[in-house]
C-alpha cells in the first residue's frame, strides 16, 4: 500500500496561515494547541522562504522509537497515530521530534503535561465512539475519503497531501515547467523500493524549490 | 432630502466598472503571459544551500506558533534517540543483569562472608535509630525510584505484550507518578544522609590499603577499616558525587517550567539514565554485602547494634578507638551507646 506524505512547496507558499486555521478548526485543538505551523527563514530578506509544517509521519519515527509506553502505532497508510489513553505525557516524543510536532495542553511542575497532541493526518485516534474519536484526536477525514484539511484548503497549492507517487509526479511537473533544475531526481536504486526511491525524490525536490530560482 | 439616482445613472456606474475590469483583465494577461524564461532570471532565488546546512541551530527565523522556539528541524532529536536506544537502554540492562550474574556466581562459589571467631554476645552501637531511619527511607525510595526508572526505559517490552494494555495503561500512568513525585523527595533525604554521615566518610590512607587487599572480601585479609571501611566510603562518595548529579538532572526534567530547551532535556536524560543504571547496577553489590554477603552485616542496619566480634573483624581501627575510651563494660553491651556514637575514627 502507498504512504501519505504532507509535502510543501516553498516556492509556492505565502505564509498565509490559512493551513493553520483550517487544521485548528477541523480538529478543535484546545486552547494554545496547534497542530500545524510556519517557519519562515531569512524573514524580510530577498531570500526569504517559509514552510508550512506539522507531523511529517516520519518512515522511521523518533517519537515511536522513544515512547516509554509504545503508545504510537503507524496505519497501512503510513500515517502516524497514537493512543492518548496510554500517553502520560512525558514529554520524549517531543525531545526527539525533528519538527516539533507533539505537543502538550500545559507545562507544570513534576513533569505535568497532560496527554501529548499532534497532527493526525487527519485520521482521528483509536477510540470507542466517532464522538469520542472527534472529542481526543479530532477530524477522521481520512476515514471519509478525504485528504488533511490544512492541504485541501492550501490556496496555492503549496501545501499538498496524498500518496507519496502522485505528490512526486505533480512536484515533478511543477519544477519542470518552472525551468527548475531537476538534478536531484535520481532513478530508482536496486535495492529501494519505489516507495522509498518516491520519498527520497520527494524530499529532494522539495529542498531545490526552497532554494532556487 | 435625499437624492435618488437614476436608473440610468446606475447604468452608466456599471458600464464604467465593467470597463475597467475588462482593462485591468487585458494588461494582468499580457504580464502573465511574458517569457517563462525571463521570469524565472528576474526571480529572486531562494534560502540558500549555507541557511539549509544551519537550519537545526539557526535562530534566523520566524514561527507562527504560540510560545514556540521551535526552529524548523530539531537535528538532535535523533542524535538523542540513537543514544538513549542504542547505547543506554542495551548497556543499562547489561550492567544490571551482569552485576547480578557476577554476585551469584559470587555466592555459589565463595558464598557468605562469616565471622572468623565466634560471637561474643556482647553489643556496640553502630546506628543509631536516626541514621536506620535515615538509610531505610532512601533505600525504599531508592528501589521505588530505580523499579519505575527500570519501567519507564524497559517496561514496555515486557508488561505491555504479557499483560495488555488495560493494564500497563494504568501501570505506566502510575509509574511516571511515582518517580516524578518521589524523585524530589529523594533528593532531599539523600543530601541529608550525606550531611549526616560526611564525617566518617572523610579519606584515610589506610582505605588505600583496604582497596589493594580487595577489602578482604576473598580470603582470610581483614584490612584495616576505622567505623567505615574503604567500600562504605567508596558508595558514599559515589552516591555523594553520581547521586547528586541523578538528583539534579532529575529535577531539571522533572520541572519543565523555566523554558529548558529540548537539548538540555536531552542531554539531563542520558545523564540521568546513564548515573541511575550505574548507581542501580553498584546498589546490587551494596544489597548483596549487607544480606547474604556478610554475617552480621544486616544487623547493624536492622537493630543498629553489632557483636563485640563483628567490630574487630571488620572495623578493626574503630573497634580499638571505642574499647580504649570505654569505662568498664556493661555486661550486655561491649561498650555503652554514648562512647560507641562518640568515637568514630574514619
Amino acid at each position: 500500500m502507498t504512504k501519505m506524505k504532507f509535502v510543501c512547496d516553498a516556492e509556492r507558499c505565502i505564509e498565509c496561515n490559512g493551513c493553520v486555521t483550517a487544521c485548528k478548526n477541523a480538529n478543535e485543538t484546545d486552547w494554545g494547541i496547534q497542530r500545524r505551523r510556519l517557519v519562515t527563514i531569512d524573514d524580510g530578506q530577498p531570500t526569504e522562504v517559509s514552510i508550512s509544517v506539522a507531523c511529517m509521519h516520519c518512515d522511521d519515527a523518533p517519537c515511536m522509537a522513544v515512547c516509554p509506553t509504545d503508545c504510537f502505532y503507524k496505519t497501512d497508510d503510513g500515517i502516524v497515530l497514537h493512543d492518548k489513553d496510554l500517553c502520560i505525557g512525558c514529554g520524549y516524543c517531543l525531545y526527539a521530534c525533528p519538527f516539533g510536532a507533539p505537543q502538550f495542553p500545559k507545562q507544570s511542575a513534576f513533569g505535568e503535561r497532560g496527554k501529548m497532541d499532534k497532527c493526525t493526518y487527519c485520521a482521528g485516534g483509536p477510540a470507542d465512539t466517532k464522538e469520542e474519536e472527534y472529542e481526543k484526536y479530532g477530524a477522521n477525514r481520512i476515514a471519509e475519503g478525504k485528504l488533511p484539511l490544512c492541504a485541501e484548503m492550501c490556496a496555492t497549492k503549496a501545501l499538498m497531501a496524498g500518496p507519496t507517487d502522485a505528490l512526486t509526479d505533480i512536484f515533478r511537473e511543477r519544477m519542470e515547467k518552472r525551468g527548475q533544475s531537476l538534478a536531484a531526481w535520481e532513478p530508482m536504486q536496486d535495492d529501494q523500493s519505489r516507495e522509498t526511491a518516491a520519498t527520497l525524490n520527494l524530499d529532494r525536490m522539495a529542498y531545490d524549490a526552497s532554494r532556487q530560482a | 432630502m435625499t437624492s435618488v439616482l437614476t436608473p440610468l445613472l446606475w447604468y452608466r456606474r456599471l458600464l464604467g466598472l465593467a470597463l475597467m475590469l475588462l482593462l485591468t483583465c487585458v494588461f494582468a494577461t499580457s504580464t502573465l503571459a511574458a517569457d517563462p524564461e525571463a521570469e524565472i532570471k528576474q526571480a529572486i532565488g531562494g534560502a540558500s544551500q549555507e541557511t539549509w546546512q544551519d537550519i537545526g541551530s539557526t535562530d534566523d527565523y520566524i514561527d507562527t506558533r504560540a510560545d514556540s522556539s521551535y526552529n524548523l528541524i530539531n537535528a538532535s532529536g535523533e542524535t538523542w534517540r540513537q543514544i538513549r536506544n542504542t547505547w543506554v537502554s542495551p548497556g543499562g540492562a547489561i550492567a544490571i543483569v551482569g552485576v547480578l550474574a557476577i554476585l551469584i556466581v559470587f555466592y555459589l562459589v565463595v558464598g557468605t562472608k562469616t565471622l572468623d571467631e565466634p560471637r561474643t554476645g556482647r553489643l556496640i552501637l553502630r546506628w543509631t535509630a536516626l541514621e536506620r531511619a535515615l538509610h531505610w527511607t532512601l533505600a525504599t525510595l531508592f528501589i521505588l525510584l530505580a523499579l519505575t526508572g527500570l519501567n519507564l526505559l524497559f517496561g514496555k517490552f515486557v508488561f505491555r505484550p504479557l499483560f495488555g494494555d488495560g493494564f500497563w495503561a494504568p501501570m505506566i500512568a502510575g509509574t511516571k507518578f511515582v518517580h516524578n513525585y518521589l524523585g524530589p523527595l529523594f533528593g532531599i533525604v539523600l543530601i541529608t544522609m550525606l550531611a549526616k554521615w560526611l564525617t566518617i566518610n572523610l579519606p584515610k590512607k589506610h582505605d588505600l590499603t583496604w582497596f589493594k587487599q580487595g577489602g578482604g572480601i576473598v580470603g582470610k585479609a581483614h584490612p584495616p577499616a576505622g567505623f567505615a571501611n574503604g567500600g562504605e566510603k567508596g558508595w558514599y562518595w559515589l552516591l555523594a558525587s553520581v547521586g547528586l548529579v541523578v538528583v539534579v538532572t532529575g529535577l531539571v526534567m522533572d520541572f519543565p517550567i523555566f523554558g529548558q530547551s529540548r537539548d538540555t532535556m536531552q542531554w539531563m536524560n542520558v545523564i540521568h539514565a546513564v548515573g541511575s543504571l550505574g548507581l542501580m547496577a553498584v546498589a546490587l553489590g551494596h544489597i548483596y554485602i549487607g544480606t547474604l554477603g556478610m554475617e552480621g552485616a544486616f544487623d547493624a542496619m536492622k537493630s543498629g547494634y553489632v557483636d563485640e566480634t563483628w567490630a574487630k573483624q571488620h572495623h578493626s581501627l574503630w573497634y580499638e578507638e571505642v574499647m580504649n575510651k570505654a569505662d568498664t563494660a556493661p555486661q550486655e553491651k561491649a561498650v555503652d551507646d554514648a562512647t560507641a556514637k562518640a568515637h568514630r575514627p574514619n
